[in-house]
């Protein structure tokens, strides 16, 4: 399909950013404030030939998830927070068995069912260590209708390549707020898919990762012949308690994707090249930091911004840089700090100021403006 | 009698659908899980069905470890999510044949939501629940099928358990399952027949095998050896095939009622999706 313009709200440009991705089946449960993803599919999947399948639970949604990917089909789901709790059960699972799907977790008020309709950014540690156990995750942040899209076809490719799932993290307002779509010419996307076993089926050991770390993936009902478990495993995919295997598994599923984390971090330099106090954002609140920035350079003040468009794994580099490059660092979260406390591990000894606000108003441009100008009087 | 060469290279004819380089596995001497696993391997060759085409899929439990013993595609998921899976990888490619082997706990417990809503939704796998009355795996808690009074180690006596237990026809039955049977370990050629059926129907099909946990639940509950337990199995059995499956008690102690209750004709999920399909389409 050639190019096109939509005017648009956040979580239909993700479902077709998706589709634009190739995925072709969806597995969910109805969510505030996720539910128009699951409802735009429902209405364009079948017209791709693909699968809207809503489950009895986002459990069950989730797992048919991975199910999918292990057919051939790219797979996503998407949900808020009560859903994404329920869901970390199979985030481990997808880490372990290395199954590339994508997760999109419209945040909303917490904790608990707290505000269904209302915008925050509380769900940003649970993404990184909900499952338990050790391990690495990747997480996007949108921040417009367009990058929502843009973000959602990336998250595919991320977890195809990588073979490990990915979460799409949208505040509820980046998720239902309205702006123009372009969707490019699927020709010009760049879409990524999952390497493919070459070896004979009878040398074929699923889980003996190539130089990259990651495996190449066969499919079920092929003539590869594979067992795939939760269970720590070896190269065969074989059950094991041998500390051995545990440690190097554990080792390689981090290192997939630490050792590439230059190539899948992505943050946007907003005004900084002389900048003495940087605000780092991401989502909404980015959105009125923009704004704070100008307004505080209109006063005379070198204030920018760093705008993380990937939250996980955390991109210490740019934020290590930024530190020794600024004299102060604000952090705006719609949360009580998240983010905050790794942006404060990478920028020491660099004085990082926290903006909390954990309510579906974000900080607003005068709110953080005036916080510049006291960090400004420091 | 000494074994000569030729027999020590002999094949178990069914040797073919297993890994044997995971030989030996897992289960306690005794346990039904490997005559299951036996029975499924039958009725696959029986139907001489491409064994690339089906996939083996199973949660947690001792019946869990079931799907990394076939030697075709398998999965093994988190607890209760076999099914699940098994319906994401079905919708993904409605051209692979699904088999779900669980447990009683797997399937009835953590899984149950997904189990009744699997049946709701008619979507074509086989689903063998191997039902020993406790979780084995764990050390022998009471479980969603466990007896009133019986004990285990969360029921220990003098209680014993105080909960009563699902009967599993007719949960599956009542959900909506288009196949419906039951058997204990000791029938093994009805049991395969069945589990033939299930393979073949258009459907889900939910196929019970009623078996022996020695090691744990016999133990705790003074039933003797793994033998003792199998031949109590053949004694308490009632066959009624045909019975409404409402009527399909399960008395451990007296009666144990098998056969296939249920086989209807209803539409099938994927079918269903594809008939839309072509609808959008036009």
């Amino acid at each position: 399909m050639p190019e096109r313009t939509m005017f648009t709200m956040g979580d239909i440009a993700c479902a077709e950013g998706a589709l634009s991705a190739g995925c072709r089946y969806f597995g969910g449960y109805p969510i505030t404030p996720a539910t128009e993803i699951a409802e735009w599919m429902a209405v364009r999947m079948p017209e791709l030939s693909g699968a809207y399948v809503q489950y009895e639970d986002e459990i069950a949604s989730i797992t048919s998830v991975i199910g999918a990917s292990w057919a051939g089909i790219k797979a996503m789901t998407a949900t808020s927070g009560p859903g994404a709790s329920l869901m970390m059960e199979a985030v481990g699972l997808a880490v372990m068995t290395e199954t590339p799907i994508v997760i999109v977790n419209i945040m909303r008020g917490g904790p608990s069912t707290g505000q269904p309709t209302r915008g925050q950014q509380g769900d940003v540690l649970q993404a990184k260590w909900g499952s338990h156990g050790d391990y690495q995750i990747i997480a996007l942040t949108p921040a417009s209708v367009q990058e929502m899209f843009d973000l959602t076809v990336r998250a595919f490719n991320l977890s195809e390549k990588y073979r490990v799932p990915v979460f799409l993290l949208a505040d509820e307002i980046v998720g239902h707020m309205r702006e123009a779509l372009v969707i490019p010419d699927e020709k010009s996307l760049k879409l990524v898919s999952r390497k493919m076993p070459k070896s004979e089926p009878s040398e074929y050991l699923p889980f003996k990762p190539d130089d990259d770390l990651v495996p190449p993936m066969a499919l079920l009902g092929t003539k590869y012949q594979f067992y795939a478990t939760g269970l720590t495993h070896d190269e065969r995919g074989y059950p094991t308690d041998s500390d051995e295997v545990q440690i190097e598994l554990v080792t390689r599923l981090n290192e997939k994707i630490l050792r590439h984390i230059d190539e899948i971090t992505e943050v946007e330099r907003y005004f900084l090249d002389d900048a003495e106090i940087a605000i780092v954002a991401y989502g909404t609140p980015a959105r009125s930091a923009r704004r704070a920035v100008k307004d505080a350079r209109a006063k005379g003040i070198k204030a920018g911004m760093l705008r993380l468009k990937t939250v996980w794994p955390f991109p210490e580099e740019p934020i290590a840089q930024l530190a020794s490059d600024v004299k102060h660092i604000i952090v705006p979260e719609q949360n009580m700090g998240q983010v905050y406390y790794m942006v404060r591990a990478f920028a020491a000894p660099t004085p990082v100021h926290l903006m909390t606000k954990p309510a579906g108003t974000p900080q607003l441009p005068d709110e953080i403006l005036r916080k510049i100008m006291e960090v400004h009087a420091k | 009698m000494t074994a000569t060469a030729e027999q020590v290279t002999l094949k178990h004819p069914m040797a073919k659908y297993i890994r044997e380089d995971r030989m030996p596995w897992i289960y306690c001497p005794g346990c039904s899980i490997g005559i299951v696993t036996g029975m499924i391997t039958r009725a696959i060759d029986t139907l001489g069905i491409d064994f690339s085409k089906v996939v083996v899929v199973s949660g947690i439990g001792c019946s869990g470890r079931t799907s990394g013993y076939f030697k075709t595609g398998t999965f093994h998921t988190t607890h209760g999510r076999a099914i699940p899976f098994a319906t994401g990888v079905k919708i993904a490619n409605p051209d692979l044949e699904l088999l779900v082997v669980a447990g009683d706990g797997d399937l009835a417990a953590i899984g149950g939501n997904h189990l009744i809503h699997a049946c709701r939704r008619n979507i074509d796998m086989t689903v063998v629940c191997i039902n020993n009355f406790n979780y084995g795996m764990t050390g022998g808690q009471f479980g969603p099928t466990t007896e009133h009074e019986k004990w285990t180690q969360t029921s220990p006596a003098p209680i014993g358990n105080i909960e009563h237990p699902f009967n599993l026809v007719k949960l599956a039955a009542s959900s909506g399952a288009t196949f419906v049977a039951r058997w204990t370990a000791v029938q093994v050629r009805r049991a395969t027949k069945s589990i033939e059926k299930g393979i073949t129907k258009q459907g889900l099909s939910f196929i019970e095998i009623v078996g022996a946990c020695p090691t744990a639940y016999g133990r705790m509950n003074r039933l003797g050896e793994g033998v003792d337990m199998h031949k109590h199995l053949l004694e308490v059995t009632d066959i009624q095939n045909g019975l409404p499956p409402h009527e399909a008690e399960l008395d451990y102690a007296r009666r144990i009622v098998c056969g296939e209750f249920v086989d209807i004709e209803k539409p099938e999920y994927t079918d269903v999706l594809k008939q839309m399909h072509a609808k959008v389409r036009k």
